[in-house]
């Protein structure tokens, strides 16, 4: 009986969370015409989500891109097909592993710093003391930190999905001998653009959905060091799941 | 101080910004085959081929001769009366000497590979001009219909028993073709 009334507790929880992420997604959208009319500050937080997780991106595409080259190149050599390594090592990055491994690095740096700190302006008052100058704080510190986050994103994954494919070309061909040619030549026949397009769309939608869960947290954290601490970890968390279901919902509506 | 901050992070942000617009360009034309080339669109002309059966070749597929690339594949269509593929060609202009009675078959790259199409020179004096029609070719080697003309050829051949010349005959030979010979 006590274990029925907690399922049901939670489970009334869950949906009033969603509810009110989905109404919060609203009031953002409601926002964004009119907070693109101060670009800089759009701008400036693009920097800090996008120009700042460079580095991170294009490592971790790096070394993503050389596995994938060993492994693509372990096993199809089990086949005879070495050159379909750009193929297949290709469309994994930019179908798959491009989108997901930056939404959740992205989620990761940028997410937890935008959570951490919105929490933080929420605890300390700063988000008060806008309303009470009658500042909207949706629309001048959510809005342009969720957008800014949805511009970064589907930009980071490309970077990281080239970064990638310089990584499996740079084993495959340099280290383990692949033609460079027929590499080249086999992905450019079998990578259609539709491919790219599926890319696109994936990271567009994971930096909606990273931003979101950021944002959110973090402007609904509780007002304590703790709370800050909760909405940080909630956002990697959160962030992490719903990504890789959003990724098998689109992978099967693509295909 | 404000100045300086602010054309660090413009920079930042432009460096960024045009990192991911290259990236995603590097993606929609360097990596497909329908990207724009920006090495300019060589000079080219078109061919075309009726095939029996073309199995899994595809649209991007390479076609060369000797071994050496001359083109692609850039349309398959099928003909409703002859009920035959019909395969478009794009031949780079550099190789403008193909002979009129040249030969275009479909064989696999590697054992899995792709299919691409092979061309043979004839002897012809005159060459293949934009809109032609090769026509002589060879369909695909469909790996399943080989099987079973040697399954029949074997069942054949150990049907009638102790004809030692059976041996000795290829593999590949289609049942009528030794039906003939007896």
């Amino acid at each position: 009986m006590k274990l029925a009334r907690e399922l049901w507790d939670s489970l009334f929880e869950s949906l009033v969370g969603l509810g009110s992420v989905t109404r919060f997604l609203l009031r953002l959208i409601a926002a964004s015409p009119r907070a693109l009319l101060r670009l800089d500050l759009v701008a400036q937080q693009v920097y800090n989500c996008g120009a700042l997780s460079l580095v991170i991106i294009m490592l971790s595409g790096l070394f993503v891109g050389m596995v994938l080259g060993l492994q693509g190149f372990q096993l199809l050599q089990r086949f005879g097909s070495e050159e379909a390594l750009g193929t297949a090592a290709t469309i994994g990055l930019v179908k798959e592993l491009g989108p997901v491994v930056t939404a959740l690095l992205f989620a990761g740096r940028a997410g937890t710093a935008l959570a951490s700190e919105l929490g933080l302006m929420r605890a300390t008052d700063q988000i008060s003391a806008m309303e009470m100058m009658a500042v909207d704080p949706i629309r001048r510190v959510v809005v342009p930190r969720f957008l800014g986050g949805v511009i970064a994103m589907p930009l980071l994954a490309a970077i990281f999905s080239v970064i990638g494919i310089y990584g499996a070309q740079l084993v495959g061909v340099q280290i383990m001998g692949v033609d460079s040619g027929s590499f080249w030549s086999q992905m450019r026949a079998a990578v259609g653009l539709s491919d790219i397009y599926e890319g696109i769309v994936k990271s567009c939608i994971f930096g909606i959905t990273c931003s979101l869960i950021a944002v959110y947290e973090g402007y609904y954290a509780m007002p304590t060091a703790e709370g800050v601490g909760r909405a940080t970890t909630r956002t990697v968390v959160t962030s992490a799941v719903v990504i890789l279901f959003l990724d098998y919902l689109i992978t099967a509506a693509f295909l | 101080m404000a100045t300086r901050k602010s054309t660090t992070l413009n920079l930042g942000t432009g460096t960024f910004v045009l990192l991911g617009f290259a990236a995603l360009f590097f993606l929609t034309t360097q990596t497909t085959s329908r990207g724009i080339n920006f090495f300019a669109n060589p000079p080219h002309y078109e061919l075309t081929a009726k095939f029996d059966n073309i199995g899994d070749l595809k649209v991007g597929a390479p076609v060369s001769m000797s071994g050496v690339e001359m083109g692609r594949v850039t349309k398959i269509g099928f003909n409703s009366k002859e009920y035959k593929a019909v395969v478009t060609l794009r031949i780079d202009a550099r190789y403008s000497q193909i002979p009129t009675d040249s030969d275009a078959a479909i064989y696999t790259q590697g054992l899995l590979g792709g299919k691409y199409i092979g061309l043979t020179a004839g002897g012809a004096e005159t060459y293949l001009k934009d809109k032609d029609q090769i026509d002589f070719t060879q369909s695909a080697f469909v790996l399943e219909n080989l099987i079973g003309q040697v399954l029949a050829n074997f069942v054949k051949s150990s049907g009638t028993s102790d004809k030692s010349n059976k041996s000795d005959a290829p593999a590949a030979e289609t049942p009528k073709a030794t039906e003939k010979r007896k």
